[in-house]
């Protein structure tokens, strides 16, 4: 049955791609969606299975991989808790953003190649979720990178869009850079790349040392180390983290199903999955827990100052992901499992809410040019508005609430009970949270309340334009004319435009997805994060699950219960004090704070820095290479230099153009054989 | 199987067909060559399915003394011979096909060219008598030496001349060497030399001998600059077959003749190999990044693929040396793939500047799935073959140095910058220029050569085993042989000292081959 569930998406990936002259565009979209959703319906039962505790782990054999030496490995498919987890995300998401990409992506001439790509990911995603190797996890990791890489640059014309691709697969190389040392240390150190062999034999490996580049290390702690940075390319942790709001480039279902509630949760997965590796390693555990914290923060104050809908929410991605590192980080597991399985739902149906704002304003997506979109779009207000309060984390405490609330205050509950660096992370966390609720609930008022601001905007203009071309496609003049005077007509800001909701294809989902944002949280905290509950759930699945640690988290002060849902009732005021109520303010706020908003607007100059410190270079170092190195230095007293000497510069350079000296090169090859077996025959 | 001569047989076919290229006419001749090169890929398959894995070390053995006075003709070959030959004969119809109609000039003569560059290749790779091997190498440059001087581009005449002064340097330098090594072990015969006990002295200048000469058939730096040229000015199947297999001419007299006939200074001057092999990666593929030329970009990416080959060998253990092979056996067939690639757009367009493409993804959808094939099997995406044998090699490097394992894998970096770089420019954006517009996609020959190489990356990716399995006993040899010069890892791990809570009471056992550093440290 697993086999069924990874295999079905590659196969239909093979056909869609391959066959779609074959079969044509209805056919791939149908081949690739009806897998996924084979898939995703296989996928249940084995979650609910290890949900009611019937579940066992399996391993199943697929293909001999490698062996070389003591280095060997398979393909393998394993299926634990933990792997049933991520079955459930990927499979329920990337079936629904199949779904949604009939409607969004309709007028696209490319589409089988888009469900292609789709399907070729998720095949790719299972692979990593799957592994029961450190290989083949690098393989599933790399593949849903390729996959993303073509994703991000499907609209290949546009060269905002190939920069964007090429960016995500080369910082992501520099994570895997890590990775791969990582994996080279592990098998050097434990002779095997077999995550459970290696889980069981850490223990034994805890205060041993290792010399790496030069220094003497704690072993487990320069392994870890060394897989987290994998992990931090990959989830786009701070640092590594430049290539996530370029990847907006790409059609939204994609942004949705990779860069919010699947591939960039990899590096979560990884580090829950050798989580008893990291457990030996407290050093490494503090640098995840930081490096979550100060993820969890930068995301968050970016996130606040950007007009383009899609960039709000993949820095809000970055943001939650920074959540989940550092509650590994502490050692909360479950709970980061549990953010990450939540987070799922409701950031793709932000996403998808969002490319179904898109969609309905003509692919505008700046905030400054929506407004009053609520009565014109109801079902993706709706839809964008449950999801918002799932990720503000909206719920009484002790009761219950939208998905957000149990998990990342599950994640808040544990950061503090755990002490310490915890206690940092989760002051953090709390400031990370009012500034999620101001961005969040700033989003939903730009876009759905208030004036429309649409006339200002180029999309909608031109639609407007098309629309009277349409109309009457002779008089071009005349519709021009009719346009202006419409515009000016109107005086309501919406330049005559009428937004439609989306086809029912887009918003099916949604309603799912939205589902899942109010239910995913109470429904199954019990089992991710409850102490008693929480042991049995992840028992087989080689997770450390910290059972004291999830019952201190359930014994914190009320005061700490308490907080997060203040400051997001702040965070909500403050939004709606600043885009409600005085829409004045956030502009006077600017002037006043210049400095501090175009740091944060420039995203902390992090690519303009990148730009300097290695683009450049980069390509200034290979020049010199070339130029200095190669040609003037190498050849210049190499080869060239020996003909001079040897012949005499101009009399060899007139016979090389004529020819001639190629000529004597081969007679003096000849020559030297004859010589060499005439002194062979003497000599011997 | 026993008996009969596969690898003369393997050599007559090219050599007869070769002289017979000359004779029938241009027309013919393109058939004669085909049909001969297919007929020896078959016989090669034939060979290799006989070939008894596990079985006596070398195989197919065929001798007759004193054939050509000094020199025997004696042929045999091992796991690593037999890989290099199959892709040797694989290439060839491939390269024949490329030149179908590319080639309009002397047409007769190019194929022999090409044939007598199979002998050559075939012989390199089944000698078993040293002096009857530097024939076939040295011999390997004369058709190619043709190809480029010949059928090259504009500036043919300085690149065939940079090739062979850079070649000629190091080769008689290797001549001087085997006969000093004839003179001290009294035979001629490579088997016996390989388990010869030079002694150690004398060991290092012959192994500096022959590094001169490898090195520069490698290419590595600072001797590679003669590969760019060649490459630029070579016509697209003399690129093909020069990537594909000349260069692997290095690397297999790495692990024939270096390694295990110089144990002693193979270990000792091992620093050079990885110091130049650490170079040669960030240096190419910083100058690979800038080239406007495809195939210049490709050439000294090439040189940057060999530099893990190198390093991996020098590694000295099972995973390094697998590893290197995999990655000469893949880069054979990717390079040679991206070369075609090359070759595809060049044939339609007549230049090499990348500027001059784009869009191409619109007109030619096929062209552009091949080459994203390529270009992932060059940046060793897993799955591919390029990522079986980067990640072996450098894992087999890293137990020898963290440092060069650090090092190379920083080329997993360059490696995807500069072949995406390439591939953007060349392939997507906006489709503008009419004469790129007017670009057919792939026609049935063209598509006959992309399948074959497609399948192989993606064979040698998915399931190594095939190409690793008949080489394992020969590379356990010498690893063995090269165990007792073999310097400890830098990693030095010390047992764990888990506390007293944990269950496990003692460290756990680090793995066999290395022990030793567990034990040596602190």
């Amino acid at each position: 049955m697993i086999q069924a569930i990874v295999f079905l998406p590659l196969l239909a990936a093979l056909v869609a791609g391959l066959g779609q002259r074959a079969i044509g565009p209805f056919a791939s979209k149908l081949v690739t969606t009806g897998a996924l959703f084979t898939s995703c319906a296989l996928s249940w039962p084995i979650f609910l299975s290890f949900v009611f505790g019937t579940g066992q782990a399996e391993v199943v054999t697929v293909l001999h991989w490698v062996s070389s030496g003591a280095l060997e490995f398979n393909w393998e498919l394993r299926v634990d808790t933990l792997t049933a987890v991520m079955l459930v995300v990927i499979t329920t998401v990337s079936a629904l953003v199949h779904l949604y990409s009939w409607g969004y992506m309709e007028e696209d001439p490319d589409q089988p190649r888009f469900f292609a790509y789709l399907s070729l990911f998720t095949f790719a995603m299972l692979m990593l979720v799957t592994a029961n190797n450190l290989v083949q996890m690098f393989f599933g990791w790399e593949g849903v990178g390729l996959a993303s890489y073509l994703l991000i640059g499907f609209w290949y014309k546009k060269p905002s869009a190939n920069a964007a691709a090429i960016k995500a697969f080369v910082v992501n190389r520099v994570g895997d850079l890590g990775f791969m040392l990582g994996i080279f240390g592990t098998f050097l150190v434990f002779g095997t790349v077999s995550i459970p062999a290696i889980l069981d034999a850490a223990p034994g490996m805890a205060g041993s040392s290792i010399t790496f580049l030069g220094m003497r290390l704690d072993t487990m702690t320069i392994l870890c180390l060394l897989l987290f940075i994998g992990a931090m390319g990959k989830s786009a942790q701070l640092g590594l983290h430049t290539w996530l709001p370029d990847a907006m480039e790409g059609p939204t279902p994609v942004s949705a199903l990779i860069h919010a509630a699947t591939m960039v949760t990899a590096g979560v997965f990884m580090v829950c999955r050798l989580s008893p590796m990291f457990e030996t390693a407290p050093i490494a555990l503090g640098v995840v827990t930081f490096v979550g914290a100060a993820t969890c923060f930068f995301a968050a104050t970016v996130g606040t100052t950007q007009w383009d809908i899609k960039r709000v929410i993949a820095y809000s991605t970055c943001s939650q992901l920074g959540y989940m590192f550092f509650a590994a980080g502490v050692g909360a597991y479950g709970a980061a499992m549990f953010h990450l399985f939540t987070h799922a739902f409701f950031k793709a149906l932000l996403f998808l809410g969002a490319g179904s704002v898109i969609h309905s304003m003509h692919h505008e997506q700046d905030m400054r040019y929506y407004g009053g979109l609520r009565k014109h779009i109801p079902i993706t207000f709706w839809a964008m508005t449950l999801g918002t309060l799932a990720i503000t984390g909206v719920g009484i405490a002790g009761v219950a609430g939208f998905a957000g609330f149990h998990s990342k205050d599950g994640i808040l509950e544990a950061a503090f009970a755990a002490g310490g660096g915890g206690t940092i992370a989760f002051w953090v966390g709390i400031f990370a949270a009012l500034l999620t609720s101001f961005y969040s609930w700033r989003l939903v008022f730009l876009t759905f309340y208030g004036k429309p601001r649409w006339e200002q905007s180029e999309h909608i203009q031109h639609a407007v334009h098309d629309h009277h071309h349409d109309d009457h496609p002779a008089d071009e003049h005349a519709a021009d004319e009719h346009a202006h005077h419409h515009h000016d007509a109107h005086g309501d800001g919406t330049a005559g435009y009428h937004p439609h909701e989306s086809p029912v294809t887009m918003l099916i989902p949604l309603i799912v997805l939205s589902i899942g944002a109010v239910a995913a949280g109470f429904v199954f905290a019990h089992p991710f994060i409850y102490a008693e509950e929480g042991a049995k759930f992840w028992a087989g699945s080689m997770l450390a699950f910290d059972e004291h640690l999830m019952h201190a988290a359930h014994e914190v002060p009320t005061w700490v219960k308490w907080t997060p849902f203040t400051v997001m009732a702040i965070g909500l005021f403050l939004a709606w004090n600043s885009y409600i109520r005085n829409t004045t303010l956030p502009g006077r706020f600017v002037a006043q704070f210049k400095l501090l908003h175009q740091f944060l607007y420039n995203k902390w100059y992090f690519d303009e820095l990148y730009n300097v410190l290695f683009v450049k270079p980069a390509f200034a170092i290979g020049r010199f290479f070339w130029k200095r190195g190669d040609e003037q230095t190498i050849d210049r007293f190499g080869p060239d230099g020996a003909a001079t000497l040897v012949a005499g510069g101009t009399r060899l350079a007139v016979r090389l153009q004529s020819g001639y000296v190629y000529g004597y090169a081969f007679v003096m090859l000849l020559g030297l054989v004859g010589l060499a077996s005439w002194a062979m025959v003497n000599f011997l | 199987m026993s008996g009969f001569p596969f690898l003369s047989l393997l050599l007559a076919i090219p050599a007869i067909a070769a002289v017979a290229c000359l004779f029938v006419g241009d027309r013919n001749a393109k058939f004669v060559a085909l049909g001969a090169t297919l007929v020896n890929f078959a016989l090669s398959l034939v060979m290799w399915s006989q070939f008894d894995i596990g079985g006596a070390q070398w195989q197919f053995q065929e001798r007759s003394e004193g054939l050509f006075g000094p020199f025997d003709w004696a042929l045999g070959i091992d796991g690593l011979a037999l890989l290099l030959i199959v892709l040797s004969t694989f290439l060839m119809p491939l390269c024949i096909l490329a030149s179908w109609e590319a080639i309009t000039k002397r047409v007769g003569l190019y194929m022999a060219m090409f044939l007598a560059m199979e002998v050559v290749m075939i012989g390199v790779f089944a000698a078993q008598d040293l002096l009857l091997f530097y024939i076939f190498f040295e011999a390997g440059l004369i058709p190619m030496y043709f190809i480029i001087g010949i059928w090259g581009g504009a500036n043919r005449k300085y690149a065939a001349f940079k090739f062979f002064l850079y070649t000629l340097l190091g080769s008689v330098l290797m001549l001087i060497a085997m006969i000093a090594m004839i003179a001290e072990a009294g035979t001629t015969d490579i088997p016996t030399l390989m388990s010869y006990n030079f002694p150690v002295d004398m060991q290092t200048w012959l192994w500096l001998a022959f590094f001169a000469s490898l090195a520069v058939k490698m290419p590595m730096w600072p001797v590679h600059t003669w590969l760019p040229d060649a490459h630029v000015q070579a016509p697209t199947a003399g690129s093909m077959i020069l990537a594909g297999v000349l260069l692997k001419m290095g690397g297999y007299g790495f692990v024939r003749f270096m390694m295990p006939m110089f144990p002693e200074a193979s270990a000792q001057l091992m620093w050079i190999v990885f110091a130049l092999s650490m170079v040669a990666v960030v240096y190419t593929s910083l100058v690979a990044l800038v080239q406007s030329d495809m195939k210049k970009l490709i050439a000294y990416s090439s040189v940057a693929h060999m530099a893990i080959v190198t390093a991996g060998l020098f590694a000295f253990n099972q995973q390094g040396i697998e590893g290197a092979m995999i990655v000469m056996l893949s880069h054979g067939v990717v390079s040679a793939a991206l070369f075609f690639c090359v070759g595809v757009i060049y044939d339609r367009l007549h230049t090499r500047e990348i500027d001059r493409y784009g869009g191409l993804a619109v007109n030619m959808p096929a062209y552009a799935l091949f080459f994203m094939l390529f270009t992932m099997a060059s940046i060793g995406l897993p799955g591919t073959s390029g990522f079986v044998g980067e990640f072996l090699s450098i894992a087999g490097i890293y137990e020898a140095s963290s440092w060069v394992a650090f090092v190379c894998t920083t080329g997993i970096i360059l490696g995807a910058a500069y072949m995406l770089y390439l591939y953007r420019r060349i392939v997507f954006g906006e489709l503008t220029k009419d004469d790129v517009k007017a670009m057919p996609d792939l026609n049935p020959r063209e598509w006959a050569i992309m399948a074959p190489l497609a399948a192989v990356a993606l064979w040698m990716g998915v399931y190594p085993e095939s190409f690793l399995a008949p080489m394992r006993g020969d590379v356990t040899t010498v690893v063995a042989r090269l165990a007792p010069a073999k310097p400890a890892g830098d990693a030095h791990v010390s047992a764990g000292k888990p506390k007293a809570a944990e269950k496990h009471g003692e460290g756990h056992e680090v793995p066999a081959g290395e022990a030793h550093h567990a034990g040596g440290s602190q």
